[in-house]
């Protein structure tokens, strides 16, 4: 077993490398959000209620699961919820987003309601993909949420499309793209990388590093470990960024996403984070030591916020439980619903396989 | 091109692509080409030569040699709204790009609940004949033609390449073309009747009583020339192009074995598991009793196509191939 480094936290963001696209001019996006990362009780209250929503959301999960209510592989986002809140929080409607196998997170964090999550995980007629996809591909054109891709690297072309559309049309919207460590291994990344900044698109490439291919520790599986200098390598704006902390990673990805607004191309951030649950339900987890592990968690997001906003005066105990009482029942009322949810008939089977099945019921 | 006898346009299947495609592009503002040298170079075939000129780069992109991603941004920008047709090169290439065909553009409907379709266009040459040996030689149209969420057009007239463009784009699905390499400087006459294809309908290319002889794409001419043979040996033979090789068009198939009562399937690829054995197997599914003998196939011999001249044209079907089989079927 090798261990895992320790990721250096990246408290001051710093380029390894500039794009030398020139300045595109771009339409002024139409909604953004004031930059209160860190500074803002009511906010911090956002990002707070955000993660704990995934956390509590996928501790249920597992108890579904070992109940037999949803099946399938569920791959747990627990401990990497930082990523999935700081970038959404840097994200407008209007922007795209494409994600992993290992996307509840992105997708309850992009406001995907979670009864709509929850029943597609029951592969209910309700869920956001109508039972047809389940954990592993959750959709919603409403949210522009362009689904779970659940082969490594698979869904980094197609974002590129999205971003080459909205350059096309010069819509000053952004897709942001969600892959692990491992698919920097896989040539999408490669190609997608040097298609996207030979045509100066507006992707976000929001790698979430949280060390391990399934079971293959980066050291194992990368000749060189440093994810953002390879991305460097082709001519975009890549740096690391602590994953474990929601104020850095929304602080990188505003900064990320106003560069893509503002025309300089596609930005890499290597979001250093870890998974504190195995791979998936089916993972013994037997290539992770335990110590290491246990360290991970000592930098709990959630913890980490909370102890932060504790040490405002705004801030106590009641207030944290009052948050944990508003997430504990929406989480209720989405198993309720689920639970009631009328199931897809097998009548409907052929449903969906071509625009013109899809008309036909 | 110049003027035939009847007032037709003499043209080859090259330029009938070119101009469906300037007909796309000038049609719909969403319509765009991408692909490996399809701009300056004019496309590897020429299909797209002078396009660049006409439309500019940003409809006209030459891409990296990147088949999954620039096949994969098709994809995401036919999601987006977008009409891309994507040029792989040759379909041997569309072996790089297959995760995105597969798991993605074919899947993407359905596993989204019908909230993301793909109306995407991808152009490719298929097949072999050139002497350009196994990796350049292949004939993977019936893989394609296996996968549900996709449509699989093999246009082997001058008028199909022509007319079938314009269907495919409107199709809100992914939608494979395959350009048989032998094809592209067929010349003839364009019908200036013919309109859009039905892209859910094969065509009967000759009429004929005593024999189908079922093909599509580059092996229609050598189907063509062995009914030629055939007539003068006292045998009537029909000859059915699929065109349309995802769905396909059972009524065409199956009415014209009724007629006939015996049918040859001439598929250029290899033998097993190929779209040659799902067109005989649903003929014996659904006219089994109308068959007076059994179904033949010339397909492809099982090996990887050879580049010396005798090797290859020994490998692939030939006229002289179809008309033996229909003569086993026959006499």
């Amino acid at each position: 077993m090798t261990a895992a480094r320790t990721p250096k936290p990246a408290a001051n963001p710093v380029r390894t490398a500039r794009t030398a696209n020139p300045a595109r001019t771009a339409k002024a996006p139409r909604r953004t959000r004031p930059d209160t990362a860190g500074a803002d009780t009511s906010h911090d209250r956002d990002l707070l209620r955000a993660m704990l929503l995934i956390r509590r959301f996928e501790e249920r999960c597992v108890e579904l699961y070992s109940a037999a209510k949803i099946r399938g592989f569920v791959h747990l986002y627990i401990g990497e919820e930082a990523v999935a809140v700081g970038v959404s929080e840097a994200l407008t409607p209007d922007d795209a987003v494409v994600s992993t196998y290992r996307e509840h997170g992105h997708a309850l964090a992009r406001g995907i309601p979670a009864e709509a999550v929850m029943a597609e995980m029951y592969g209910k007629a309700t869920g956001c993909s109508h039972g047809r996809g389940g954990s592993m591909h959750l959709f919603d054109a409403g949210h522009r949420f362009y689904g779970g891709n659940a082969i490594v690297g698979g869904g980094l072309p197609l974002a590129a499309g999205l971003a080459l559309a909205d350059r096309m049309r010069g819509e000053p919207r952004v897709t942001c793209c969600f892959f692990g460590d491992g698919a920097l291994a896989e040539g999408e990344f490669h190609e997608t990388a040097n298609l996207a900044a030979l045509w100066g698109l507006p992707l976000l490439l929001a790698c979430e590093n949280n060390l391990y291919a399934m079971g293959t520790a980066l050291p194992r599986e990368h000749a060189q470990t440093d994810l953002a200098m390879r991305a460097a390598s082709y001519g975009m704006a890549a740096w690391a960024v602590d994953g474990m902390d929601v104020h850095a990673v929304e602080r990188a990805a505003r900064q990320a996403v106003e560069g893509i607004r503002a025309g300089s191309g596609p930005h890499f951030l290597e979001l250093r984070t870890y998974r504190f649950r195995a791979h998936s339900m089916y993972d013994p987890d037997r290539y992770r030591d335990k110590a290491e592990i246990e360290q991970w968690k000592e930098r709990d997001p959630i913890a980490t916020l909370t102890e932060r906003m504790r040490a405002r005066s705004e801030w106590d105990d009641k207030a944290l439980a009052t948050i944990e009482r508003l997430v504990a029942e929406e989480i209720d009322q989405a198993v309720e619903a689920s639970e009631k949810a009328p199931t897809e008939p097998a009548e409907d089977l052929l449903r969906f396989v071509t625009s013109r099945s899809a008309e036909v019921n | 091109m110049g003027n035939g006898p009847a007032g037709e346009a003499k043209t080859t299947y090259r330029e009938a692509l070119r101009e469906a495609l300037r007909e796309a592009l000038d049609a719909d503002e969403r319509v765009f080409l991408m692909g490996e040298d399809v701009g300056r170079y004019g496309g590897c075939f020429g299909v797209s030569l002078g396009l660049l000129e006409e439309f500019g780069p940003k409809r006209i992109r030459d891409t990296p040699l990147s088949e999954s991603a620039f096949v994969g941004a098709g994809i995401g920008a036919a999601m987006a709204g977008l009409r891309p047709i994507v040029e792989i090169m040759t379909v041997n290439f569309s072996l790089l790009a297959l995760d995105q065909i597969l798991n993605n553009a074919a899947t993407v409907l359905h596993m989204s609940g019908g909230q993301f379709p793909v109306p995407l266009v991808i152009r490719m040459t298929t097949g072999a004949g050139r002497q350009l040996a196994a990796q350049h030689s292949h004939s993977l149209e019936g893989w394609y033609a296996h996968i549900p969420g996709i449509r699989v057009l093999a246009p082997a007239t001058i008028e199909d390449a022509r007319h079938m463009l314009a269907p495919a784009l409107a199709d809100p699905d992914p939608v494979l073309i395959f350009e048989h390499g032998t094809l592209y400087s067929a010349s003839g006459d364009l019908d200036p009747a013919a309109g859009p294809v039905d892209l859910d309908t094969a065509s009967v290319r000759r009429p004929g009583t005593d024999i189908s002889l079922i093909t599509y794409g580059g092996c229609l001419p050598k189907a063509m020339a062995a009914a030629d043979t055939l007539a003068a040996d006292g045998i009537s033979a029909e000859v059915v192009d699929l065109r349309t090789l995802r769905p396909l068009d059972d009524a065409t198939i199956t009415g014209s074995v009724a007629r006939t009562h015996r049918a040859v399937v001439v598929d250029e690829a290899w033998r097993s598991g190929s779209l040659a054995a799902e067109v005989s197997s649903r003929i014996t599914e659904q006219v089994f009793y109308e068959l007076d003998a059994p179904v033949e196939r010339v397909c492809s011999a099982e090996v990887p196509i050879p580049y010396a001249r005798q090797l290859e044209e020994a490998a692939l079907p030939q006229a002289v191939d179809i008309v033996k089989a229909a003569h086993r079927a026959v006499d």
